[in-house]
């Protein structure tokens, strides 16, 4: 049987995962989220500026949105968390896969210096190698997600 | 009731490189980045914008050959909206006046 994500015609979607990978899924959130609350500088990515070249409207916009930024993104990390295990998601479900499959990708290939040369074959000599196969298998799952969520947009010429 | 109100000391009279300045719309840009996926790109684009697939994949593709694209354009406050709203979803996006 095919390991991925499926939309199903009532709406749901089915996710067929190995349960060792589920428990990977589970317990990476939360190591995400306790480098936001510590703050770690790796994690700029995750707020860029909205400005090019004005630091004043960059605090401003900072202000205006971080909070809430940050607040959307760990919500999406804590859903994913909850539902790592289930075999049936909501669309709302799977919308946090997505966002929360997001920032860990982010910040993981921010950590890793992934460039677009990154994504050939594995070099198992290469120390980062482990961490390469985990950058590369949550870019499959989200993938996945990508695939499933599409289905639901509305087609072109609607 | 009322008061009166003294007159300014100065007037800034308007001026019509003030108007132009403030005229001038906003656009947000998404830049390249090799982190994201084409597909993710072009589904975000999709969702936030309305765009058809054909429009976002054709704003992604602009996205990844040139480094950058304008996706959406207006006001200030339309910018910053959509700018934040990208922020959301992990695309990497600026706004400029044009």
């Amino acid at each position: 049987m095919r390991r991925g994500i499926e939309a199903r015609r009532d709406g749901t979607f089915r996710v067929r995962l190995p349960s060792d990978e589920r428990d990977v899924l589970a317990a990476l959130p939360g190591q995400l989220r306790e480098a936001l609350d510590a703050g770690e500088p790796t994690l700029y990515r995750l707020f860029p500026p909205a400005h090019t070249d004005d630091d004043a409207a960059n605090a401003e916009y900072a202000g205006l949105v971080g909070a809430s930024l940050l607040d959307g993104k760990v919500r999406a990390l804590e859903q994913l968390e909850r539902t790592a295990h289930a075999d049936t998601l909501s669309e709302d479900d799977l919308g946090a896969w997505l966002g929360g499959l997001e920032s860990l990708r982010l910040v993981l290939g921010t950590q890793l210096d992934v460039t677009e040369e990154s994504y050939g074959p594995l070099d198992t000599s290469d120390p980062d190698a482990p961490r390469l196969a985990l950058y590369h298998w949550l870019s499959w799952l989200q993938e996945e997600v990508v695939q499933a969520l599409a289905t639901r947009l509305p087609p072109d010429g609607s | 009731m009322s008061q009166v109100v003294e007159a300014p000391v100065e007037i800034r009279e308007p001026s019509f490189a003030d108007d132009r300045e403030e005229d001038r719309p906003w656009v947000v840009i998404v830049w390249n980045d090799p982190i994201n996926l084409m597909s993710y790109v072009t589904l975000v684009l999709q969702q936030l914008f309305g765009y058809s697939r054909s429009m976002a994949t054709k704003l992604m593709l602009q996205v990844h050959n040139d480094g950058r694209a304008v996706v959406s354009s207006g006001t200030r406050e339309k910018a910053e909206l959509d700018v934040s709203r990208l922020h959301a979803r992990g695309l990497w996006a600026t706004m400029q006046q044009d």
